[in-house]
């Protein structure tokens, strides 16, 4: 083998100042790259539309079954034989179905006002003010929130059976869980109120508002994107709490959450008889609150992403 | 060694060099946190000593409405015209009284043995002895409550100190309308986390205050109230947790603990490192409909987890629609193990994972990456750099530093990810004995032990387990990565 095919084929250059060796390669021929840049976009495409199916396909899959007719749990075939709405009129007019979409409904709106007002009052409170005993709410806080939530269940169940919060009671008592930790989640919040000037804040002062005032007048109307955000995710919150729903209604199906009641169809005996109607049920849920999130989708990027950098 | 020394040094040699520098450091960063905590107590008592003679000296100072005010809270309050706040402490103490009195002083009797009287029957009766749980709840929050009465008190006995001196000094006291003018304004901050920390403290604080204690006491199946009473048993629990044996937690506790810390790593930068992908493909120059794209991604965030979840659960079971599919076209003879194999269970677990998981990151990386100056980029196409290259020496790095927090998070998030395994598979297949499967995360094991097998004694132990994990996952990655220190660095 003859020793020069060994040599790579870079131009070397000795620079004597700097005492090192450069390499450098040669300029690809422009008509070559712009081929290359077109074969890796064809790349991405294909893996984006790949992505897209394996994505979309239980979501289409789940309609799908939704409609199906005929009687049985999952079958070998995708599309069903016969369409119809039987699932849907079932699950609306025979089952607790509507029942338990209207406790979600309540819980979620609830939860959206009075979570969003604490929420919103305590980053307000941690960001713009100084007071003793600030620093060690916030460490408390970060404390508490690395002990496992459940661990609590049992104690919180009896907490709430004395107030006679459970069982019948439970949508209230949901709520008052829900909305009772929920001044531990000012994070994002207060990540945000932060990045809001604080000369602002001053000078209204100065004008003689009361912090009161700068809460609502000034600090509220820059906020949007966050507000948003805050009554979005309390929002969608309660549509998907199994554990605590579960145990607080402790098997009064009247008090229970869709989460509840679907879990149960899809673990029941008649899992053969319930499978449709658990995908029509999931269909009912889902397309509400997709809606909404891919309405508001703006807001959502904006806290996720200012909470992730901030953390 | 000299900074060259170290510049000379390969990237490998640094790592081992720093690292052997962090271990060095270590007994004197011990020792240092050993003063610390050492100065903090006797700080403490320096403290103590210093209200204790502060209290007395009010009392030996303090004129005759200040002395009554000892014994009955808001008397000096009251006298000097301050009704509001007169009114607010003798309130309080009411309260206290009547609760101590007629509520709470039995149950803190009792604390100490968590009950003694069992319950019987007579004549076909049940008469109720003591309730070891009510006994245990109600004993802390009666603890709470003295000593946020002692706190109370020593704010009444100060009040009454400031007032005097003030009125001393002659100028005005403040009245009940300042008081409740301040509210909206320099006191403000209390009406805002007023109530949110009742609300905390009620139903966050006390609930994890009794857990902790529960897992020093033998609560569980056969000693469960109000029919059976339970008792401390000290550090018991722990040993059957950590000692292996068949009557014992040890082995299983060990493989939860492991497929548990796997899990997080995989959940945590699988997801991250394939969401960014995700994401500089769809924002790379040339790509058109990246709206769409990103949309589509997002369906998996805003349709709830127990709906998509469940159904993907279902889509892989032995008769689901993957397996009979498989099976119909002959590629495959039996159904292929999804849930039912350990291995195959946890593999499938971690990949759907992905599948929940690459939306947010993708939401999350898209942010960044539109943040990152494009000057940097222009400079490295211009220096001959390639997509490899520029990923690796700009874009991780960047990205690295300003999601280190989220990564941590994240990482703590996924030790917690319950929703995603208990929808999936419910911790199964149950291959671990004592109620653990193989895909159980710790926490889904606490659950599975609370609820199904009201073992509330290990349960308590595996909370503790779980938050002393995270506390010091938390405690090294904090020391380790500076972005999480100074959140405003990298600028």
């Amino acid at each position: 083998m003859a020793k020069e095919n060994l040599i790579p084929e870079v131009d070397i250059v000795i620079d004597q100042e700097a005492g090192v060796i450069r390499e450098i390669k040669p300029e690809p021929k422009l008509r070559s790259k712009k081929a290359h840049e077109k074969r890796v976009n064809g790349a991405i495409y294909a893996i984006l539309i790949a992505m897209s199916v394996i994505w979309l396909l239980p979501f289409i899959l789940l309609v799908l079954q939704s409609f199906r007719v005929e009687y049985g749990g999952q079958v070998a075939y995708v599309i069903p034989k016969q369409f119809g709405l039987d699932n849907f009129k079932f699950i609306l007019t025979e089952t607790n179905f509507p029942r338990w979409y209207g406790n979600t409904l309540i819980i979620a709106l609830f939860n959206s006002v009075l979570q969003t007002v604490i929420v919103l009052s305590v980053s307000y409170a941690l960001s713009r003010m100084r007071f003793r005993g600030r620093k060690l709410f916030m460490k408390s806080v970060l404390v508490l929130g690395m002990f496992p939530g459940f661990l609590t269940m049992i104690a919180l169940y009896t907490l709430l059976k004395n107030l006679g919060l459970t069982q019948e009671g439970a949508i209230p008592g949901l709520i008052l869980i829900y909305c009772a930790s929920s001044g531990m989640g000012y994070y994002i919040s207060k990540g945000f109120f932060d990045t809001i000037p604080k000369s602002l804040d001053e000078s209204a002062r100065i004008d003689g508002a009361t912090r009161f005032q700068v809460f609502l007048k000034i600090i509220m109307p820059l906020s949007k994107p966050i507000v948003i955000y805050t009554i979005l995710m309390a929002f969608m919150a309660p549509w998907g709490d199994y554990v605590f729903a579960s145990y607080v209604a402790f098997g009064k199906s009247d008090s229970y959450n869709v989460a509840v009641g679907l879990y149960d169809w899809v673990n029941t005996n008649d899992f053969q008889g319930y499978f449709t109607r658990f995908c029509a049920g999931g269909v009912l849920v889902a397309i509400p609150i997709t809606a909404l999130f891919l309405m508001l989708q703006k807001y959502y990027v904006e806290g996720v992403t200012g909470g992730a950098v901030k953390g | 060694m000299t900074d060259l020394d170290y510049l000379k040094m390969s990237k490998g040699e640094k790592l081992v060099h720093n690292a052997g520098k962090w271990i060095a450091s270590l007994p004197k960063k011990l020792l240092n946190s050993i003063c610390a905590i050492a100065m903090f107590f006797v700080n403490l008592v320096k403290k103590f000593i210093a209200e204790i003679k502060d209290i007395v000296m009010t009392f030996v100072h303090g004129d005759w409405k200040t002395r009554v005010s000892f014994f009955i809270m808001g008397f000096g309050s009251f006298a000097r015209g301050q009704w509001l706040r007169g009114l607010l402490f003798l309130l309080f103490q009411t309260v206290f009284n009547m609760y101590i009195l007629f509520f709470g002083g039995a149950y803190l009797a009792k604390f100490a043995t968590l009950g003694t009287i069992a319950t019987t029957k007579v004549n076909r009766k049940t008469v109720y002895g003591d309730n070891s749980f009510m006994i245990l709840l109600y004993g802390i929050l009666t603890i709470f409550f003295i000593i946020a009465f002692i706190y109370t008190w020593r704010a009444n006995v100060r009040q009454n100190k400031i007032s005097q001196e003030i009125l001393k000094s002659g100028k005005k006291l403040k009245y009940a309308k300042d008081d409740i003018a301040s509210l909206a304004d320099s006191q403000f901050h209390k009406t805002l986390l007023a109530l949110p920390t009742l609300g905390i403290f009620t139903f966050t604080v006390l609930p994890i205050i009794f857990m902790i204690l529960v897992a020093f006491t033998n609560y569980d199946a056969t000693h469960q109230p109000p029919g059976k009473l339970f008792t401390w048993v000290g550090f018991d629990n722990f040993k059957t947790l950590f000692s292996s044996g068949s009557a014992n937690y040890g082995d299983a506790f060990g493989q939860v603990l492991l497929w548990t810390l796997i899990w997080a790593f995989f959940a945590t930068f699988l997801n991250y490192f394939l969401g960014m992908l995700v994401a500089i493909m769809i924002n790379k120059k040339g790509i058109k409909l990246k709206k769409m794209w990103r949309t589509i991604l997002v369906m998996t965030i805003a349709i709830p987890q127990f709906v998509s979840l469940l159904y993907v659960s279902k889509l892989f079971a032995a008769d689901g629609l993957i397996n009979s599919l498989l099976l119909k076209w002959g590629w495959i003879k039996e159904a292929l193990p999804f849930w039912t194999k350990p291995s195959w269970a946890r593999v499938t677990v971690i990949a759907v994972n992905i599948w929940i998981g690459i939306p947010y990151l993708m939401l999350i990386a898209t942010g960044i990456l539109m943040n990152i100056p494009a000057d940097l980029y222009e400079s490295a196409r211009i220096d001959g750099a390639n997509a490899v290259q520029t990923y690796g020496k700009i874009t991780l790095p960047y990205m690295l530093f300003v999601t280190g927090p989220y990564l941590l998070t994240s990482f703590i998030g996924n030790i917690n990810n319950f929703n995603v395994i208990y929808l999936l598979t419910q911790g199964k297949p149950d291959t671990l004995g004592n109620a653990a499967g193989a895909t159980d995360l710790l926490i889904t094991w606490l659950y599975s032990l609370t609820v199904d097998n009201s073992n509330f004694k290990i349960a308590a132990c595996i909370g503790i387990i779980v938050f002393v994990v995270c506390a010091i996952i938390n405690l090294v990655v904090y020391n380790l990565i500076p972005s999480v220190k100074n959140e405003e660095d990298f600028q």
